[in-house]
């Protein structure tokens, strides 16, 4: 990751920003509407950061894995579920129901990617047919069992969705959330605090530790990781599964900390552009944070300009249609990959089977 | 050297689908020797030593070390046993230091480090630290064993950037980090300026001073005479023999190995130079960071000549071979083709002028390596008949030049059909030469052409090459031995620092003095 790289994604957020206060500044004060925006970001960019972070695992071991999208869906789903039942069925507290829900929702995530270990590194199919197979399953599943658990007759829930035990509650950092205005910020619910501790987790566990070293090596060289007697298939099994219960944490935040509800595709392309975070950023952990902070402004924006609709100039008119502000994400994703801000390498392995 | 066997292997056999890789093959290796292992390509050199590295299981046969059987499950058992390899295609990672090449696999951490007593906080940090990698220690330990041994490196060198020498000694120092004390060297010189070889052996001689024992693979057979104790050859999967230096010479080496007698020098008419084939005029073209490599260089070549371009590596032989080919554009200078200038320098337009381009790396620049070798054979001429008849390929016609080919050159491989990967270096090499010298052309730019090839394939090579500037052909040859250049060459241009600093009669040329205009030394 260079500094170029970073200053761009600097320059993009602060646009977007600017784009924000220009519009509400009518209204509000600039230095709210910055807050917000930057609290919103955060929050939003999570489950993309965990999804790159997904991404990297993978791919610095030489597995591409598209199917993060898939693991995602599947891990919301299962976490839901899991919380629900666990709160309507076994009668327990809310907040451990959920708590309850992320572990489902995070080992759901490892057991795809363990389908997705077996069929790229055991059974050496195209890794990207692999990823594929799993984003289908993961909608089929996801959506039969929604269907039959929740809207058919004589379902368990008996054709009802029951409530769900809520949204993971806030936690705010001593000190730092008293602070007026700004304090906001550090006002966040906990998996997106786990997401930022897991991305300097992920970079000293790739840079300065022997696992990161091996998993490193059998991305760029897997030969030369085997003629030092390092086992490829275990490396690559371990760290797909890392991967996968990332993604599956990524899930987890979809229906158990941003809203309390299941809806069929609801990831909606984020496991996709997650990806794009990822390869802009170079396949760094930090990188990609930052990449992924980029998508989250652009959501950032989308969502606080619903509260200033009326006071958008007549000059920014077209910002009044919620979908072209929606497009922002994906209109970046495309921008971004076309390598304007120099090229990114992937590690020299990249989902190539490996074969003795 | 001692009697005392380090590592024996006794009726190792290994079969490859379609090929008997090592057929019940007896080798062993003593205490502070330098065994020498020769044979003709696909003889199965590099596969009994992946066996005895524990890359690969023997289907027969039993592995000794150390007066101990053992069963190799993996590199790791190797290591353990303290064999350490150094590959034909290095084994090294070249976005890594090399600090992080060396310790890969035998990583120290910080835990390790120290034995103070462990309490309260300490223990804390220790855990944090768990698997965290000790650079330092490791980058020290490195120094101290260059110094040791004289092999210097740099530990906080990226591998990628260093020159392919010091890479083997980066290979060399990874070996004996793990505490080798036998030694396999796959081909060490075959990549080698002779002057690196020079101090390969040196190196070579004191590790076996200090006990270590070495097995050395080689193609060259005065290198093996000079610093070999013992000599095994293998044919086609079995050993032939072991002989001492002192009993044997390169004839008889030669015939050993190829089992019949090799002409070691070509024979060559006088040439009949006809019209200018090729001129390049000021050409000076950029290397991949951008610095100028070759600074103005203006040669032309003959039909039926043969221009020799001697220089030690790196001196602008690579990108200047890569502009004529069409693969690295030269921001100044002409390149005229049977007098016409090239508008389109596009390595097809290149191509279908008549040349033919034998590459210095052939598993990147000379192979689609997944492909069969049917399809690398033709892989200059596919879409034209009669091998692509409107955009449709001809299976038939493929077939049967791909058979003509693989008898001619003899390229020892299963069938036609098999990924030109599973060949072995030499047959790789073969295949590009092959492919490029059967094709019509007036112009062909060999680029080490025999790099890595037995001594009969050499033979036929040159023979091959020289037949062809009989036919009126103009040949380029560049090479780092100086010996190629010397038998083959009619005129010899010496580049040095990007230019061409003489260009001598071959007649009139004498060895040192190329060697001193090859250094930079001039009158
Ligand atoms: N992985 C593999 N799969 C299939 N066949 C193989 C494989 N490795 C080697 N072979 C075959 O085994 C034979 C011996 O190959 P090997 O690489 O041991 O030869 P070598 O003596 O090292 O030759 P060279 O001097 O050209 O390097 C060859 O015919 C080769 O095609
Ligand atoms: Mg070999």
């Amino acid at each position: 990751m260079d500094w170029r790289r970073f200053g761009f994604i600097a320059l993009i957020i602060a646009i977007l920003f600017s784009v924000m206060v220009l519009i509400g500044r009518v209204q509000t004060s600039p230095i709210v509407i910055v807050t917000s925006m930057m609290a919103t970001t955060i929050a939003v960019a999570t489950p993309l950061t965990l999804g790159a972070l997904s991404g990297i695992f993978c791919e610095r071991a030489g597995v591409v894995n598209i199917g993060i999208e898939g693991m995602m869906l599947a891990a919301a789903f299962f976490g839901w579920l899991a919380s629900i039942y666990l709160n309507h069925v076994y009668k327990f507290a809310p907040l451990p129901s959920l708590i309850g829900g992320v572990v489902a929702a995070v080992l759901t995530g490892g057991l795809f990617a363990l389908l997705h270990a077996l069929l790229s590194v055991t059974f050496k199919v195209d890794q990207i047919i692999g990823g594929t197979v799993i984003n289908i399953l993961a909608v089929g599943i996801t959506g039969f069992l929604n269907r039959q658990l929740f809207f058919e007759e004589g379902s368990i829930f008996g054709g009802d969705v029951p409530h769900a035990p809520g949204t993971l509650p806030r936690i705010a950092i001593p000190i730092l959330a008293d602070f007026p205005v700004v304090g906001r910020i550090f006002d966040q619910q906990p998996i997106t605090f786990a997401a930022i501790l897991l991305v300097m987790v992920t970079h000293f566990v790739l840079f300065y530790t022997r696992w990161g070293l091996r998993t490193r090596a059998v991305g760029e060289h897997p030969r030369a990781a085997d003629t030092v007697g390092i086992s490829v298939e275990r490396v690559r099994y371990m760290n797909v599964v890392i991967g996968g219960l990332m993604a599956g944490l990524g899930g987890a935040y979809f229906t158990l900390e941003s809203v309390s509800s299941f809806e069929p595709l609801m990831t909606n392309g984020r496991g996709f552009i997650s990806l794009a975070a990822m390869i802009f950023g170079n396949w760094t952990p930090f990188g990609a944070w930052a990449a992924a902070l980029i998508f989250g402004a652009a959501q950032a924006l989308q969502i606080n300009m619903q509260f200033f609709r009326e006071v958008i100039p007549p000059q920014l008119a077209i910002l009044q249609i919620s979908y072209v502000v929606g497009l922002a994400p994906y209109i970046l994703t495309m921008i971004i990959l076309t390598g304007i801000v120099g090229k990114t390498v992937p590690p020299a392995a990249d989902g190539q089977p490996y074969e003795k | 050297m001692t009697d005392e066997i380090v590592l024996q292997a006794k009726g190792i056999t290994k079969r490859f689908p379609g090929v008997l890789a090592n057929d019940r093959v007896d080798f062993d290796l003593c205490k502070g020797e330098i065994h020498a292992l020769l044979g003709e390509n696909g003889a199965g050199k590099t596969t009994l030593m992946n066996i005895l590295y524990g890359l690969y299981r023997p289907d027969a046969g039993e592995i000794w070390v150390n007066g101990r059987q053992v069963t190799l499950h993996s590199p790791r058992d190797s290591i353990r046993l303290g064999i350490g390899m150094v590959h034909q295609h290095f084994m090294l990672v070249p976005v890594f230091t090399v600090t992080e090449n060396i310790m890969l696999g035998a990583e120290t951490l910080h835990r390790e480090m120290g034995g103070m007593p462990v309490t309260g906080w300490q223990r804390w940090w220790q855990t944090i630290q768990l698997d965290v990698l000790d650079r330092q220690g490791v980058a020290k330990k490195i120094a101290e064993l260059s110094h040791q041994y004289g092999l210097d490196v740099d530990p906080d060198a990226m591998v990628g950037d260093l020159p392919v020498g010091i890479q083997q000694r980066v290979e060399i120092v990874k070996a004996l980090y793990r505490q080798a004390n036998i030694l396999i060297l796959d081909e060490p010189t075959a990549v080698l300026t002779p002057q690196e070889a020079e101090e390969l052996f040196r190196i070579m001689n004191q590790l076996r001073e200090r006990g270590v024992s070495i097995i050395f693979i080689t193609h060259k057979l005065k290198e093996v005479m000079a610093v070999a104790d013992r000599i095994t050859v293998m044919r086609a999967g079995r050993v032939v023999g072991t002989v001492t230096p002192q009993a044997t010479d390169e004839a008889q080496l030669a015939s050993m190995m190829v089992g019949r007698n090799v002409i070691l020098t070509v024979e060559k008419k006088p040439t009949q130079a006809g019209e200018e084939v090729l001129r390049v005029e000021g050409l000076r073209i950029r290397d991949a960071r951008g610095l100028e490599a070759v600074r103005g260089v203006s040669f032309s070549i003959r039909a039926g000549e043969i221009l020799g371009i001697a220089g030690v590596q790196g001196n602008g032989q690579t990108e200047l071979v890569e502009a004529l080919t069409g693969l690295r554009l030269p921001h100044a200078g002409r390149i005229l083709i049977a007098g016409r200038e090239l508008e389109d320098l596009s390595p097809r337009a290149i191509l279908e002028a008549g040349t033919a381009h034998i590459p210095e790396d052939r598993q990147r620049h000379g192979l689609v390596l997944p492909y069969a070798v049917a399809d690398n054979l033709v892989l200059c001429t596919y879409y034209q008949p009669p091998f692509g008849v409107r955009s449709v390929l001809q299976p038939k016609a493929i077939d049967s030049y791909a058979g003509r080919l693989i008898q001619d050159f003899d390229i020892r491989t299963p069938s036609a059909y098999v990924a030109a990967s599973k060949l072995s270096g030499g047959n790789q090499q073969k295949v590009v030469v092959a492919r490029e010298l059967s094709r019509p052309i007036r112009l062909l730019i060999a680029n080490q052409p025999t790099r890595g090839l037995d001594v009969g394939s050499i033979e036929y090579i040159h023979r091959e090459i020289v037949a062809m500037r009989d036919q009126g052909i103009a040949v380029l040859l560049v090479s780092a031995e100086l010996d190629e250049i010397m038998a083959l060459a009619d005129r010899i241009a010496v580049m040095y620092r990007g230019q061409i600093v003489a260009e001598v009669d071959a007649q009139s040329a004498r060895r040192e003095q190329i060697g001193l205009w090859m250094a930079g030394v001039h009158d």
